[in-house]
């Protein structure tokens, strides 16, 4: 399933690539070109699937905001008052309402109300991918799912397909809602209004060979690496714990594991 | 042929007026929403589509609804909608225009939307529903048109048209499936998910773009010298139970399936739109309402006195539709997002700027619709003389 998807996403590339490349010369930075050359590009990646494991045991709610605010400042993640104009990429949710295919009745308050951080699972087989009808939602070689913001038309295909919530969408213009309409992190693009955004794994960071900000604010409750290396550290921890991940039966195959 | 809306009674040029002054104020309206983005309306992270998208799930059945006379006609030799399919295929091309016009007014990035021709998509449903849309649209303006012309010149129309037709028929059934295929392919929606949704638009299609048919006729007779026939109503009457019946069936096996299997994924949806959750009940009203037009139409449907009767004809109708677009064009795609992916329940109301606009929509489909009948019934008039 995922060789077949990625190489037909790989020939789908390719052959777009001619009609296409003129059309979208919107290269800002390196990582954020556009989806044809992104999907493999070995200069910004080694990996050949990035994925991540979160000992929930660590997490405390300040740890979670924590992370959460790196992550956002970062990204020039904008915070907005309105609910309905809500953006985020990484964020707390209660135990019950991350893994909500484990519910129990007699579960401890505590466990139920546990602090889970959730955020885009980078699924291998991206039921987001396969429903957006420009592909500015594509999957890289690296299994990084990733946005080409300036080919999104804002349609929120994306967004009913994610069966996770992991999207948002820009309901107004980003950059009015930052101090004085300047973006917390210049190095970082900002987004307009109308299109869909999401974690991007940090791929600008992995690109010159860092972690993602997340990882590196969580006080080791994070780790990350190359789920397809057998001796890198993540797969390690995953042989050493038991984990589960969300709505694995959906056959979306998330990449980002829980220890519970 | 077109010179034929430029000239008509005061009636004719008040209500075209009036059209546009609708028109042109929900433009003021939506120029707001290009200003600022949808964040004027009543859209949320949650709910990510709202009435916007659900106005065009249910025109794109009263589109494919035209068929109903296409049908009959052209493949059963059915001689009494003769003089009308074209009523039918001018109200698809309505249809079509209003679901487009829909469509670009619930896109973030309007300016960016032949991204989806330029960067074409093939297992994305959007791509294959915007294909068929159009085509749809195209066939039915072709039609329509060359029939017409060939009524006014008192020719028989070109033999290529037949096979148009032909080739409309299933595309018809077609731009409802691929409808249908936008929702129900999503894992994790548990609404949607499910091989019934497409025959089910399909037979509120059937009852819903019918019955629209027959206001419209009562319409065109009252204003017109022109008589769309009281067999051809009576019919349409007849396909419209038939219709009604089979949506209201479709509708009970999937309440039995979600109920019986008690899978909470797929439960809590109906039980949001007919019981809400807590102090969460937006919907439950207009639900039951729609249960409430859908089930007594069947009954006054099924005696054929009541259903025959020129008198209770505009009554039931209206029921039929109102029923129907309460169900699609309210509860479809709002139920589909509450509960969310994280099982919260966060409620969609539309903001008074997208009615606004969403009537502006309408009103721009209504002035189709009543240029097209125009030139239509005029022809007919003056072949009729
Ligand atoms: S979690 Fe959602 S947005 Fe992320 S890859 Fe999976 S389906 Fe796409
Ligand atoms: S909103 Fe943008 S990313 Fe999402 S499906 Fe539409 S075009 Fe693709």
């Amino acid at each position: 399933m995922k060789e077949s998807r990625r190489s037909f996403l790989k020939i789908a590339g390719v052959s777009a690539l001619g009609v296409t490349a003129a059309s979208n010369a919107h290269a800002i930075g390196e990582y954020f070109i556009p989806s044809e050359q992104a999907i493999k590009d070995q200069k910004v990646s080694t990996a050949d699937r990035w994925g991540m494991v979160i000992d929930t045991r660590k997490l405390t709610h300040e740890l979670n905001e924590k992370i959460a605010k790196s992550c956002h400042l970062n990204h020039n993640v904008p915070t907005l008052e309105n609910k309905n104009h809500e953006i985020k990429w990484i964020w707390e949710e209660h135990y019950e309402h991350a893994f909500t295919q484990q519910p129990n009745e007699f579960q401890a308050e505590e466990t139920a109300h546990a602090p889970i951080l959730t955020l885009c699972n980078h699924c291998d087989n991206p039921p987001c991918v396969q429903a957006c009808p420009t592909k500015a939602t594509f999957q890289r070689e690296d299994g990084i799912v990733l946005m080409d913001f300036h080919r999104c038309i804002g349609c929120r295909f994306c967004m009913a397909a994610c069966p996770y919530g992991s999207r948002s969408f820009n309901f107004r213009d980003p950059r009015d809602a930052m101090e004085d309409g300047k973006p917390t992190n210049p190095e970082f693009p900002t987004r307009t209004k109308g299109v869909v955004e999401k974690c991007n794994f940090c791929a600008e960071r992995l690109a010159v060979g860092k972690d993602p900000y997340c990882v590196e604010a969580s006080e080791g409750a994070l780790v990350f690496g190359d789920l397809s290396d057998e001796n890198s550290e993540i797969r390690k921890v995953l042989k050493e714990n038991y984990t589960i991940r969300r709505k694995a039966s959906l056959g979306t195959g998330p990449s980002v594991f829980y220890i519970v | 042929m077109l010179e034929k809306a430029l000239s008509g009674s005061r009636n004719y040029w008040l209500w075209i007026a009036g059209l546009m002054a609708v028109i042109a104020v929900a433009f003021m309206g939506y120029l707001q929403q290009w200003e600022f983005g949808l964040g004027v309306t009543g859209m949320s992270r949650d709910v990510s589509w709202g009435f916007y998208i659900a106005q065009f799930t249910f025109l794109v059945g009263v589109a494919a609804g035209g068929v109903m006379l296409v049908l009959p006609y052209y493949l059963h030799d059915y001689k009494a909608f003769g003089r009308i399919t074209i009523l039918g295929e001018f109200l698809a091309v309505a249809a079509v225009v209003m679901c487009l016009l829909f469509i670009l007014a619930d896109l973030g990035q309007p300016k960016r939307a032949m991204n989806v021709i330029f960067n074409a998509t093939p297992y994305s449903m959007l791509f294959w529903d915007a294909l068929v849309l159009n085509g749809y649209l195209l066939l039915n303006i072709v039609i329509g048109w060359k029939l017409l012309e060939a009524e006014r010149n008192a020719v028989p129309a070109p033999k290529w048209i037949k096979y148009l037709i032909y080739l409309s028929i299933p595309w018809a059934f077609g731009i409802h499936t691929v409808t249908a295929f936008l929702y129900c392919g999503l894992p994790g929606r548990g609404y949607w998910l499910t091989a019934i949704l497409a025959p089910r638009f399909l037979a509120s299609a059937f009852a819903a773009g019918p019955s629209f048919l027959i206001l419209l006729c009562f319409i065109v007779r009252k204003v017109t010298k022109f008589d769309p026939g009281t067999k051809a109503m009576q019919t349409l009457m007849k396909i419209i139970t038939y219709a009604l019946i089979a949506n209201v069936f479709f509708l009970l096996c999937e309440i039995f399936t979600v109920f019986y299997s008690q899978i909470p994924e797929h439960m809590d949806h109906l039980k949001y739109l007919f019981f809400g959750h807590g102090d969460k009940v937006a919907l439950v009203p207009w639900m039951w309402t729609s249960m409430f037009l859908m089930l007594s139409a069947i009954v006054l449907l099924v005696i054929p006195k009541i259903r025959n009767n020129e008198k209770y004809m505009p009554f039931i109708c209206i029921m039929v539709f109102v029923g129907t677009w309460i169900d699609k064009g309210m509860g479809m795609i709002a139920g589909g997002f509450v509960p969310n992916a994280m099982h919260t329940y966060h409620e969609y109301t539309p903001t008074p700027l997208e009615i606004l606009i969403t009537v502006g929509v309408y009103a721009t489909g209504l002035l189709v619709v009543t240029i097209l009948y125009k030139i239509a019934t005029q022809i007919k008039e003056e072949v009729n003389a």
